[in-house]
């Protein structure tokens, strides 16, 4: 569905955008993320033909941004950074505006308002003029109209960003009922996001691509931690966690007398079993032991670190 | 051409949904019932051999009116839409860069034609009580009303350039106000240079909208200048397409 190869895009001498090249397939959910300033919107405005890049091609379901914009367009719906709405409308006057900007027909773009409506969950404000709206609504807005013309592409840039938990949720899971029928993009910087809601993730840092691919595969990448707590004097329990041998450890005394200690990348598979047997040798009290699943964070982490010190 | 009829309609919608299209009317309404009353009053008891219009054209309400109200009316067209950020959904939804630039162009020029149909009922009421059809006649009328659409097509294209321009209003409006300002001054040079046929004479005389003004209010359409306001204006949305063109340079 989507096709980048060598995306670079420069603002006079800042390098926004540099030689970034993945593919999304159709159907897919793919989540952009990144930093602030790692270049997701640069990327998503190149895609949705608003900007040209300085090199580099883009294909949207074959058709190149640069060339063929219209049918690109056509085939796109897009929420912009912020969600830009225009206050002055009501909800469904907008909604129909943008249906005949997007030549639906006068009936099935009726039906279609109707429709996204429903699925968005804005039908007791559509009356209202989008400025009296809270933000959440408003984002809803925004996603009713990149859902209007049913798009092959949907592209959404930090969709939750500024809402409260259960609207976070309710976008969230919006978003995932989408999969299959749309291809879809989305920007964050919030990695939980990401990690609840894409199939698949593109990293950016600082313009360049860090990696892409699946979600599993990705975290597979990502460190390990086990984190146990057992019944012992601190300075034992540290003496023991180096011996354990597995990778760097921090041990924080609680306060009835146990010990928490975090390996922080116990990658092998018998890691929990080492800890539980030598813990049971000492006759040690073990009331904790957890495998950390790992977070697209430390991944971000470990994969931001690896460039620095590459450099 | 129905998404062209969409964003013209839009455009217009935007005058009126504030306040913003209401004030501008009153605005312009007192204006022009002032600038009627004191032409009335200073012709009063006075024969003229003049068309009514013309001596309208001929002060300096209609400019005032026209130099004060254009950036004001063009200034939100491309401004606003940038600073807050609606530009963006508009020229990702498959809609021609064309298409945006001639519906804010039609929707402003919509808009003024709008301002000024009360100078057309002061008009209708003053030849009511005159009775005598010749110093109203429906001639001079017309071509008074066609130039006043023409000058008002070269204001409009000029504030739309000057607002694609910015993400400022305010500057949208001073810089157009500036532009339209300068072509207008500019033609007064004629009444320095007079007959003299030097080039810069000639030239104050071509762009001299004043002159032009005065051959639409006396009942003539001047070819010279209906091409003069119909190719500035041509070549004012030429320049706007190339601004909003622009974002999509490499």
């Amino acid at each position: 569905m989507i096709e980048v190869q060598h995306l670079t895009k420069r603002y006079g001498q800042h390098v926004a955008l540099d030689a970034v090249s993945f593919s999304v397939g159709r159907g897919e959910v793919v989540g952009f993320l990144g930093p602030n300033g790692a270049g997701k919107s640069t990327t998503m405005r190149i895609l949705t033909t608003f900007m040209a890049a300085t090199s580099g091609t883009v294909r949207v379901g074959g058709n190149c941004v640069f060339e063929n914009p219209m049918r690109v367009r056509k085939r796109l719906g897009y929420m912009p950074e912020n969600n830009p709405l225009p206050p002055d409308l009501r909800v469904g006057d907008y909604l129909r505006f943008r249906a005949r900007l997007k030549s639906l027909a006068n009936g099935e773009g009726a039906k279609r308002v109707d429709v996204v409506i429903g699925q968005c969950g804005i039908v007791d404000v559509a009356g209202r003029f989008i400025g009296q709206l809270s933000r959440g609504y408003r984002q809803r807005v925004g996603m009713a109209d990149a859902l209007l013309a049913k798009p092959e592409l949907i592209v959404l840039d930090e969709p939750t960003a500024g809402l409260d938990p259960n609207q976070v949720r309710s976008v969230r899971k919006l978003i995932r009922g989408l999969a299959g029928d749309h291809t879809v993009l989305i920007s964050s910087h919030i990695l939980s996001e990401i990690e609840m809601t894409c199939d698949r993730a593109v990293i950016l840092h600082q313009g360049r691509l860090l990696a892409s691919g699946a979600l599993d595969v990705l975290m597979a990448k990502a460190d390990t931690a086990v984190v146990s707590e057992v019944r012992a004097p601190l300075s034992d329990v540290k003496a023991w966690g180096e011996k354990l041998a597995l990778g760097q450890v921090e041990c924080v005394e609680q306060l009835d007398g146990y010990v928490r200690c975090r390996f922080a990348n116990a990658t092998s598979a018998d890691a929990r079993e080492k800890i539980f047997g030598s813990a049971q040798e000492r006759g040690w009290l073990l009331r904790e032991l957890t495998r950390q699943a790992p977070s697209l964070e430390d991944l971000f982490v470990n994969l931001t670190r690896g460039k620095e010190d590459g450099k | 051409m129905s998404v062209f009829r969409t964003l013209v309609r839009r455009e217009l919608s935007a005058f009126f949904q504030g306040p913003t299209g209401f004030i501008i009317i009153a605005a312009v309404l007192f204006l022009i019932g002032l600038g009627f009353v004191v032409v009335l009053t200073g012709l009063n008891g006075h024969a003229t051999p003049m068309p009514v219009t013309q001596v309208f054209y001929g002060t300096y309400f209609f400019w005032l009116i026209l130099l004060l109200i254009a950036p004001i009316i063009t200034m939100r067209s491309f401004a606003m839409e940038r600073a807050s950020g609606t530009y963006e959904s508009l020229m990702t939804a498959p809609v021609g860069d064309w298409e945006v630039v001639l519906s804010k162009f039609t929707g402003a020029l919509v808009f003024y034609a709008i301002l000024w149909v009360p100078l057309l009922v002061c008009s209708l009421v003053v030849r009511l009580y005159v009775g005598e059809s010749a110093v109203l006649g429906p001639g001079p009328m017309f071509t008074s009303a066609l130039g006043v659409l023409l000058v008002g097509c070269l204001y409009m294209s000029l504030g739309c350039f000057a607002s694609a321009l910015t993400r400022n209003q305010a500057v949208a409006a001073v810089s157009s106000f500036a532009m339209g300002a300068a072509l207008f001054f500019t033609g007064f040079f004629s009444y320095f240079t007079g007959d003299r046929s030097d080039w810069i004479s000639q030239l104050a005389r071509h762009v001299s909208l004043a002159n032009h003004m005065e051959s639409f209010s006396r009942g003539v359409i001047d070819l010279e200048a209906t091409v003069f306001f119909i190719s500035l204006t041509a070549l004012f949305l030429y320049f706007t397409h190339k601004v909003v063109e622009s974002r999509r340079w490499k």
